[in-house]
């Protein structure tokens, strides 16, 4: 048994976390055996990912992107790859076709 | 000094007192489901609510699952809890039994107690409540519609404890105490009784200004100190209940110890018995004494914590103790849930009473002064024999004799 | 130790619970100790039912059930004998809601040991309420006959009437507080 974790009277009652949103903490990208790649010139910024995305691992970030053909975007779609677990729902659900899942390799 | 608490008295029964005791206990949240022979209790509750006399939610639910459900969240999110079921309805929240006391949630239950179907019946035993023995409540059994109303008090006091911070479960005969009118002295203002159990605000509660999170999972690493807690609350328990057994006497008059005897102290052969028929074993130790018999009662109010401290001091100069438990626990030898418990604490003892397992009242069979007269006699003789029986008496089945 | 036990006998529907509780809450006022319960059951509009009062001067422990009453009471005149005869002691008191005789109802009991009252309950019921409930009249006769027989420990009317008034209210308890005096006033104990 390791001596780090608290004993019982250290716990909290129940064993209730006390401080919120310290999931984040917890990082589980290395779960991933496939990584969703965003195709940003396919992209059509539906945000469908980003609803879909159980862990919420889509980014919205402030990067304007202008495609091949013209279209200006003043946002992009990232993946955050600290949390992503690699389940592949935004690839499945992405109705352009933006996204590849691609296996990881270390 | 505390102004005087004026009374009335009034004919309630068990269910009845302990709708009284909900509204003088400014209960916020009611969530119930009805079910013979509980389903006064909760009629009643929503009369006091419909007067105004109470103001609490009472949320309607399709099953005693939901409602013990609604009671956790109600009770995670602050709210002073209060629900009531019996039989098969306790059944059905087992499941959330566990939840409830995991969650270190102080709700206040009432188990109008009802023999387990199947075959179905509405009757009296004390069945159902034993079933839920292991679910870390704190258990109180009472015997008088007047107690009912007092313990209930007792328990919001008890399960609020920040040492304790436990449910509670408090439990009566169905239909014999449920059904029963007798006088009970109500608080005239509820004012004395909302002073006694002031609502805390010390506990985690479920806040959005402060977000926490209730019931993560544990991973192995975790769960077992996190059940561990529930142990040292229960010990915890065992202290607050004693002291607010003395608070509640020193305040409003009434003392219930969590073990109760009578007559007992020259006594050779005591019974132990719990709820109702408590008081009928009461008159039976007047009737065998009259008849130059050595015999005394003993009264267990709390199960869970059990009062091993008290039990043992009560019952340590006896000869013979008879225990008179209402449930079966189908395949042990020794089948009466109180018995089987004095006899585990017995055995690190030098001196100790022999003991006699008696099953009675299952299904409502009726329990007479006369049916305690025998059973003592047959003690008494037995003792005499020195022939205990090793396993259980079924009291009063057709078809099984004991001589 | 003083105690009285009652034994009510009526048809689901025409109050023979609430006679029993009316009598037990009237002891409670006067300061006395009772148990006031039904059978314990399914109750069903129409059938046989029962109920029970037990009257004390002290606190009262047993739970036990009574199965010896020293009082019958009977609301319902078309209920066989054979329902509410068995237990009641040797040398209690049995009234009957009944339009017969103290000497035929004697006659159709039969047993010489008893003390026996009737009243024409139905009658008041009707007169009263407007319809056939008794059991407020047949509270009414018990009081009566405790007193007339020297029961103890008994209720007084006023706290009968008190008892009925809370159980029924202002409105009702006024015309069931008279049905109890009537049957009070006429209830023939014999």
């Amino acid at each position: 048994m390791s001596s780090e974790l608290p004993t019982w009277k250290e716990i909290p009652i129940a064993g209730t976390i006390l401080e919120p949103g310290n999931s984040v903490k917890y990082k589980t990208g290395d779960w991933r055996t496939f990584r969703p790649v965003i195709d940003q010139e396919k992209c059509v910024r539906c945000l469908f990912c980003w609803a879909y995305c159980p862990d919420a691992a889509v980014k919205i970030v402030e990067k304007p992107y202008r495609t091949q053909s013209g279209r200006e975007y003043q946002f992009s779609v990232e993946i955050d790859y600290d949390y992503c677990k690699g389940c592949g729902i935004c690839a499945n659900e992405c109705p352009a076709k933006a996204i590849q899942m691609v296996e990881e390799v270390k | 000094m505390m102004p005087e608490v004026r009374w009335r008295r009034l004919p309630l029964n068990a269910n009845y007192a302990v709708a009284h005791a909900v509204k003088d206990s400014d209960v916020d949240v009611v969530a119930a489901y009805p079910i013979t022979p509980q389903t006064t209790v909760v009629e009643k509750i929503s009369e006091f609510i419909a007067n105004g006399e109470l103001d609490a939610e009472m949320i309607h639910v399709e099953s005693e699952h939901s409602a013990l459900s609604a009671c956790v969240g109600a009770s995670a999110a602050g709210a002073r809890v209060f629900t009531a079921t019996a039989a098969q309805g306790l059944e059905l929240m087992h499941e959330i039994l566990h939840i409830a006391s995991g969650l270190r949630l102080p709700i206040v239950m009432t188990i109008a107690t009802r023999a387990l179907s199947a075959p179905i019946s509405i009757w009296c035993d004390y069945s159902d409540v034993m079933n839920a023995r292991d679910a870390s409540w704190v258990t109180m059994f009472v015997s008088s519609a007047q107690e009912a109303y007092d313990s209930v008090i007792q328990a919001f006091k008890i399960a609020e404890h920040p040492d304790v911070l436990l449910p509670v479960m408090v439990a009566y005969d169905g239909f014999i105490m449920s059904h029963t009118y007798e006088p009970v002295l109500v608080a005239e203002d509820p004012a004395p009784i909302r002073e006694f159990i002031p609502k805390r605000r010390d506990r985690i509660v479920l806040d959005p200004e402060k977000p926490v999170t209730m019931g993560p999972i544990a991973m192995p690493e975790w769960y077992y100190e996190i059940k561990y807690q529930q142990v040292e609350a229960m010990k915890n328990a065992y202290r607050v209940v004693k002291e607010t057994i003395d608070e509640f006497a020193k305040r409003f008059g009434r003392r219930y110890p969590v073990v109760e005897t009578y007559r007992l102290e020259d006594a050779e052969i005591g019974i132990l018995t719990y709820g109702a028929i408590y008081g009928t074993l009461r008159e039976a130790i007047d009737i065998m004494r009259s008849k130059g018999m050595k015999v005394g009662a003993i009264k267990l109010r709390l199960w869970r914590p059990f009062p091993y401290e008290e039990v043992l001091q009560a019952i340590k100069h006896l000869k013979l103790l008879i225990v008179a438990d209402r449930a079966i626990s189908y395949g042990a030898r020794i089948a009466g849930p109180v018995a089987l418990e004095i006899m585990s604490l017995l055995l690190y003892e030098s001196e100790r009473p022999e003991v006699m397992s008696v099953v009675i009242g299952i299904g409502q069979r009726t329990v007479t002064e006369e049916d305690f007269e025998q059973i003592a006699k047959l003690g008494a003789k037995w003792l005499e024999e020195k022939r205990i029986p090793r396993e259980t008496i079924y009291w009063g089945v057709r078809g099984v004799t004991y001589a | 130790m003083g105690r009285l036990e009652i034994r009510w006998h009526g048809r689901g529907g025409q109050g023979a619970v609430t006679a029993a509780i009316i009598v037990a809450e009237a002891a409670i006022f006067e300061g006395k100790y009772a148990q006031a319960y039904p059978e314990f059951g399914a109750e069903r509009r129409g059938a046989p039912v029962r109920a029970y009062t037990r009257l004390s001067d002290s606190y009262i422990y047993t739970r036990s059930p009574i199965t010896r009453p020293d009082v019958v009471v009977v609301l319902d005149p078309a209920l066989g004998k054979e329902l509410y005869l068995p237990g009641l002691k040797e040398g209690g008191a049995l009234i009957i809601n009944t339009k017969r005789s103290l000497e035929e109802v004697k006659k159709m009991i039969g047993r010489s040991d008893l003390r026996y009252a009737v009243v024409n309950a139905t009658d008041i019921a009707l007169e009263t309420l407007k319809r056939p409930i008794v059991n407020t009249a047949m509270v009414g006769a018990l009081v009566k006959v405790m007193k007339e027989l020297g029961l103890a420990p008994s209720v007084e009317l006023d706290s009968a009437i008190h008892a009925i008034k809370a159980v029924f209210g202002d409105k009702l308890g006024e015309i069931n507080a008279e049905a109890a005096k009537k049957a009070f006033e006429s209830v023939i104990v014999g």
